[in-house]
């Protein structure tokens, strides 16, 4: 581990890690045992990547906040401590093949990941435009960045005390509209995901969504992050966030049945003949 | 010098006594990208069913102190999606693999079995007992010896003769041994303990379970202590039985301790969710444990903790004598 610090509400950790860095692709994330090496917490935490640099070999960085003693643990991590990082996992953002105007959309620290995926746009020659939020100014993320990096920067507060009072989506409309955009990519919480790709569809342009489900391994074996996705086939089926995903097309998500067993979904309960007679 | 880490499960021998346990290894290609899947004595897969399972509602999995619950509800593909595409590719690379199969019924489990008894590549069969009953109210077939013998019996005589036939029991019962004991006189070949023992969280914040599914399996560290004594009692009761213990193997040391209350194969489960490589660290952690104890072969250290106080280990290596002062 190389350096620890605060940034506005959220903790950020660079670490050592060349060959993530070496394989990294916007989106992907990766996944810290926390607690030590006695620890009591089993399960691992998983994170999304916020930069990549080439320096001592090639390092990654973490955005997180502490929500809990595993969180709490790593935010207590110094320079030199070693951390057991397993990456870079899931599947990337898709980039356009041919050079297309894009808007960014993060809210809270989820905006993290947005910032090595505007990088990538921008070397295609993209257009890039962020819109950026979170509940109150200390918690918008990076939104210094984005204004150097992106052509526009769209930032919203709900509290109004800073930028735009409202939600990423209630600016995003006009963003669309104005931009010409082409695509949207998001990462924020489910709520803020499932408005986003209602705005995106009502546009009619695709929209590309990493979302963050909770998991406890990270490399696809514990079945537990799964969500309902509609596959090319048309079907329904409970797919993992972290093997599928992290990142999938929003139309795609079946938002509104998070958390549940859609009846229609492949392998539902009473979906058919389940037992033989 | 080199430890003899092979092993028997019933007539099949495994180069090694670390398995995956069922569920945690998905199937298999995940793990395959950390690590040669050859290297484990066998991969055991997540449990079959007959039809495709969406498994239970999110969320399902809360962690709790040096352990996690888990509710994911057998999601799985299927019997047919799982003959067409995963069991070929473990086949295809010589894998052993020892399938894992859950019902809702006998039938349910009779046919699965039909359905495996030509497949190539099935090492072993492991009938996870430890899945509703649907003709008895939703009992689990593990809770009682009749219930759980009824399967094993009917499984038994359609698998091939060849193939091992593994009872999975759960620790949720009154008296773990009289269960095991009707499955090895169903035919079991051998036994593999423990199933998750039912747990259960509650948000303090929301004010709910934890889990959408309200209890789930725990695992983990947590329960490694009651899976020791289940199999330390199953194999004092039936000591010519072969298990596979299992339940918060973290390391070389709790696989030992596996291995000394009559275990001749380890499971590894949570484990792997901590750690890809956490299979392969916990073989080698063995293999310096029995070779610093001075056993050379692992089939000598399988119940030498069932010996009796003061009597001597045998097997011991000759020059390891020389460390005692």
């Amino acid at each position: 581990m190389l350096t620890t610090r605060r940034v506005d509400a959220y903790h950020a950790l660079t670490v050592v890690a060349p060959g993530i860095a070496e394989r990294y692709r916007p989106g992907h994330f990766v996944s810290v045992a926390v607690g030590g090496a006695y620890t009591s917490m089993v399960t691992r935490r998983a994170f999304f990547i916020h930069d990549v640099k080439a320096d001592y070999g090639g390092t990654v960085e973490l955005v997180f906040t502490t929500g809990g003693p595993g969180t709490a643990w790593l935010a207590e991590r110094r320079a030199r401590d070693t951390l057991d990082l397993v990456g870079p996992l899931g599947r990337p953002f898709p980039l356009p093949r041919d050079p297309a105007n894009c808007v960014l959309v993060g809210s809270d620290y989820g905006s993290a990941v947005l910032f090595p995926l505007a990088d990538a746009l921008l070397a295609r020659g993209c257009r890039v435009d962020f819109v950026i939020g979170g509940a109150e100014a200390e918690r918008v993320f990076g939104a210094m960045r984005a204004r150097r990096m992106a052509e526009t920067t769209t930032l919203t507060t709900e509290d109004g005390s800073l930028g735009l009072r409202g939600t990423v989506t209630d600016a995003l409309p006009s963003v669309i509209a104005d931009t010409r955009a082409d695509a949207v990519y998001a990462c924020a919480p489910m709520a803020t995901l499932r408005a986003v790709t209602a705005v995106a569809m009502e546009f009619d342009i695709p929209v590309q969504v990493a979302v963050e489900e909770s998991m406890a391994c990270g490399i696809g074996v514990c079945m537990t992050c799964v969500l309902p996705v509609i596959g090319e086939d048309g079907a329904t089926r409970m797919v993992r966030a972290c093997a599928e995903g992290p990142v999938f097309r929003g139309e795609r998500v079946r938002f509104e049945d998070v958390g549940t067993i859609p009846f229609d979904a492949l392998g539902a309960p009473g979906g058919g003949a389940r037992h033989v007679s | 010098m080199s430890v003899d880490m092979r092993t028997f499960l019933a007539h099949v021998e495994l180069a090694n006594p670390i398995t995956t346990a069922a569920g945690c290894a998905s199937s298999g290609r995940e793990l395959a990208q950390f690590f040669d899947l050859h290297r484990l004595g066998a991969l055991t897969t997540r449990s079959i069913t007959m039809a495709p399972r969406a498994g239970r509602p999110t969320p399902r999995m809360a962690e709790t102190p040096s352990g996690m619950l888990n509710s994911v509800g057998l999601q799985g593909p299927g019997i047919d999606a799982f003959l067409e595409r995963e069991l070929p590719w473990l086949a295809q690379r010589g894998i052993r693999t020892i399938v894992s199969i859950g019902g809702g019924t006998v039938a349910e489990y009779s046919e699965l079995a039909r359905r495996l008894a030509d497949a190539p590549g099935v090492t072993a069969l492991e009938i996870n007992l430890s899945c509703p009953n649907m003709e008895d109210r939703g009992r689990v077939f593990a809770r009682e010896g009749s219930a759980a013998a009824e399967v094993i019996a009917s499984v038994r005589s359609i698998m091939r003769y060849d193939v091992p036939v593994v009872a999975k029991l759960a620790p949720d019962v009154a008296d773990i041994v009289s269960v095991a004991r009707a499955c090895v006189d169903a035919g079991a070949d051998a036994l593999s303990m423990i199933n998750n023992p039912l747990g259960m969280a509650i948000d303090t914040e929301a004010l709910r379970p934890s889990l959408a599914a309200v209890t789930g399996g725990l695992s983990g560290p947590a329960v490694l202590p009651l899976a020791v004594r289940c199999v330390w009692q199953v194999h004092a009761a039936l000591p010519g039985v072969p298990l596979i213990g299992m339940g918060g193997v973290m390391s070389g040391k709790d696989a030992f301790q596996f291995v000394l209350a009559g275990a001749c194969v380890v499971g590894v489960g949570t484990a792997l969710f901590h750690d890809p490589y956490a299979c392969l660290r916990i073989e080698r952690e063995l293999e310096d444990l029995l070779r610093a104890r001075g056993l050379q072969r692992l089939a000598d250290a399988v119940g030498l903790a069932h010996r009796p106080p003061g009597s001597a280990p045998r097997h011991l290596m000759v020059d390891s004598e020389e460390s005692i002062p």
